[in-house]
């Protein structure tokens, strides 16, 4: 293969893998998102989220049971955020700053001692068993949680669309008087989002310590749970666009591991930076004063 | 037709309070103040049934944070330390938190800040160091200005989420510091640890004279006056404060909106920056990855704690550079991570942000005219 046919593999390979924590988060950002309120918190789930898998996976030895405790960490962090964001006058803003410290403060609390052994690992589905070439191959396993991402995206845009629960969420999120008047529980409505929101990062954060890059250190996220929020926006709420969201912002982060694929690591840190900067164009380009986007829900913060 | 009736009395009870409730400037005062105590006993009391569940003992705990950050000449030389940057970065979030802004990217600014004063230094190596060092300071303050004033650009031309946007500055920044440091602008003969040449010794800021401390405790206590200032006596601090309470009425009086958020943006990122410029000249010697110890994202939590007043940053600053300064000793005598520290922060910032429900709720703190 020549040398761009490589980077090409390698970042489709990149975005397949890189692309699965930000569908997690992306969609936990959103459905929290439609019921009108922001949680930044998701960074410290998706870190918490990392931890409790592995810990649970190299306990049970099953890396499923993993994955269902960082679904329920990050539930009950969401929770936290919900909770203390229904009180009068707790700006959601600064409590997800919060719960990300927090979040992320329990983590390496507790991880401490799981930085050394291995855990089990999710298995991988192997896509590429067609190709000759073995970076095809190694590229095209995916992480079964990759699927289930996408099963998640769209069992979501069917739930905001044709069930009642999901209609409830929706007016919740565009108009609280609306709500009120009919009746509805807006705290409850909420918290149960937020808390269901996280859980979805929480299994995000499961994959980055039992999928790819597939070990528990403290330096495992690197604002992912915070750039589902620009992820969010770009995807215009809608869970479906998430999932082309988080294959751009993947392939973006699989930008400069890419190019050292083919010997270019001069300005690693640079390339490594490329994300961000897709976020912030991404916002700058999308977003305009004064005016708001097709899809915001009404009662979010950021939109005022 | 009841709510005319209602006006001419509601008025006479309230200029009837005003003479009667002399005691409600005070009562308010108390609240202000009660509220993040009664926050940080809540967050203590957490912890200490945390530690309980963990089998430690809270009561050592305590002591042992108590020993570690102000109990000596040397671990309070420690905590004046650390809270002598954490002045300025606080004020990087509590100068535009006065515009309902929350800018969370002061870790990058001071990053940039102190590798601009470094780069600054090095050609003016041999002349006289306090040019350099107020060289140093400019170009600390413009790179840090510069970059959190980009968010504050963002935000008001074009409406970006300025928490979002300042934190991917922020890591964008960091990026670029960590290029910069082991790319183009390495000493080669930084092996183990890469950084940048050195200002020089002859350049370098000494501690205080007659003491140890900081030269940055000075630097950062002036500031927080300067800004109280600027925020409380000022019209610009007032219009800044109008804008903050209510953007409709702002843009109706036809306050400067735009500029305003940049401004407050370009000063707190200029804070944040000379925070850099002062590790560098007083501390490290050099631009390195020693610069990025989390002093950025700390500022946060204590700009919160102190609701975004630069007076009462001082106090909360100290403590916060205490319980940093006691992490240390509190890893060595009761075997806890180091992450113990930041998990205390977390529910401290917890506790103080759920706290901000309690005003207006407590009666006795109101004002009495209804009585």
């Amino acid at each position: 293969m020549g040398p761009l046919e490589t980077v090409t593999v390698a970042m489709v390979a990149g975005a397949l893998r890189v692309s699965t924590p930000f569908l997690f988060v992306s969609l936990g950002e959103c459905l929290t998102e439609r019921s009108g309120r922001i949680n930044l918190g998701n960074e410290g789930v998706l870190v918490l989220g990392a931890m409790v898998a592995y810990a649970t996976s190299y306990h049970t030895g099953n890396p499923w049971i993993g994955v269902a405790a960082a679904a329920v960490a990050g539930g009950l962090l969401g929770a936290v955020h919900g909770g203390v964001c229904s009180l009068a006058r707790v700006n959601d803003v600064a409590m997800g700053i919060a719960i990300m410290l927090a979040g992320t403060g329990i983590a390496f609390f507790f991880g401490k001692p799981y930085v050394q052994p291995a855990a089990a690992q999710l298995p991988r589905i192997p896509l590429g068993f067609w190709a000759a070439e073995p970076q095809v191959r190694s590229a095209l396993e995916v992480c079964p949680l990759f699927f289930i991402g996408i099963a998640a995206a769209s069992a979501m845009h069917w739930f905001f669309r044709a069930t009642r629960m999901g209609l409830r969420v929706r007016i919740v999120g565009d108009s609280a008087d609306a709500a009120r008047a009919l009746g509805l529980s807006i705290d409850r409505v909420r918290l149960l989002a937020t808390a269901a929101g996280s859980a979805l990062a929480g299994i995000g954060g499961s994959f980055l310590s039992l999928s790819y890059p597939g070990s528990w250190n403290e330096g495992l996220s690197s604002g992912q749970g915070l750039m589902a929020v620009a992820l969010v926006v770009f995807a215009r709420w809608n869970p479906l666009n998430c999932v082309i969201a988080a294959l751009i912002f993947g392939a973006a982060g699989a930008l400069g591991p890419s190019l050292q694929t083919v010997g270019i690591t001069k300005g690693y840190y640079l390339f490594y930076a490329a994300p961000y900067v897709v976020t912030l164009v991404i916002l700058a380009a999308t977003v305009r004063p004064g005016r708001a986007l097709r899809g915001m829900p009404g009662e979010l913060s950021i939109g005022r | 037709m009841t709510a005319v009736a209602q006006a001419p009395t509601a008025a006479a009870s309230a200029s009837k309070a005003g003479a009667a409730d002399r005691f409600y400037p005070l009562r308010r005062a108390l609240e202000t103040l009660g509220a993040p105590v009664a926050a940080l006993l809540l967050a203590t009391a957490a912890f200490s049934l945390f530690l309980l569940a963990l089998g430690k003992s809270p009561a050592e705990f305590w002591w042992l944070v108590w020993r570690g950050a102000f109990g000596s000449a040397f671990s309070l030389q420690n905590t004046l330390q650390r809270a002598a940057p954490l002045l300025l970065t606080a004020l990087c979030v509590a100068l535009p938190a006065q515009l309902g802004l929350v800018v969370i990217g002061g870790e990058g600014a001071l990053a940039l800040g102190g590798l601009a004063a470094t780069v600054a230094a090095l050609p003016l190596q041999g002349t006289w160091p306090p040019l350099v060092q107020l060289v140093m300071a400019a170009a600390g303050i413009a790179a840090g200005g510069a970059w959190i004033a980009l968010t504050g650009l963002l935000r008001a031309r074009r409406g970006v989420n300025e928490t979002v946007a300042s934190l991917v500055l922020s890591y964008i920044g960091i990026a670029l510091f960590n290029h910069l440091v082991e790319g183009p602008l390495r000493d080669p003969s930084s092996l183990n640890k890469p950084s940048t040449w050195g200002i020089g010794d002859a350049n370098m800021i000494g501690p205080l004279p007659g003491t140890d401390l900081h030269p940055g405790l000075p630097v950062g206590v002036i500031a927080c006056i300067l800004c109280w200032v600027l925020i409380f006596r000022t019209s610009t601090g007032f219009a800044a404060r109008v804008t903050g309470g209510n953007l409709r009425a702002a843009q109706l009086q036809g306050l400067p909106v735009s500029r305003l958020i940049i401004a407050a943006c370009a000063l707190g990122g200029g804070f944040a920056g000379l925070a850099g410029m002062i590790e560098v000249a007083a501390v490290h010697g050099r631009a390195n990855a020693s610069l990025l110890a989390g002093y950025g994202y700390e500022g946060i939590l204590i700009a919160f704690l102190a609701r975004h007043n630069p007076l009462a940053i001082m106090p909360m600053a100290v403590l916060m550079g205490g319980i940093g300064a006691a992490g240390g000793l509190l890893q060595r005598r009761l075997d806890l991570p180091d992450a113990t520290v930041v998990v205390l922060e977390g529910l401290i910032f917890v506790s103080i942000l759920a706290s901000e429900t309690l005003y207006g709720r407590i009666r006795w703190f109101q004002p009495r005219g209804d009585r």
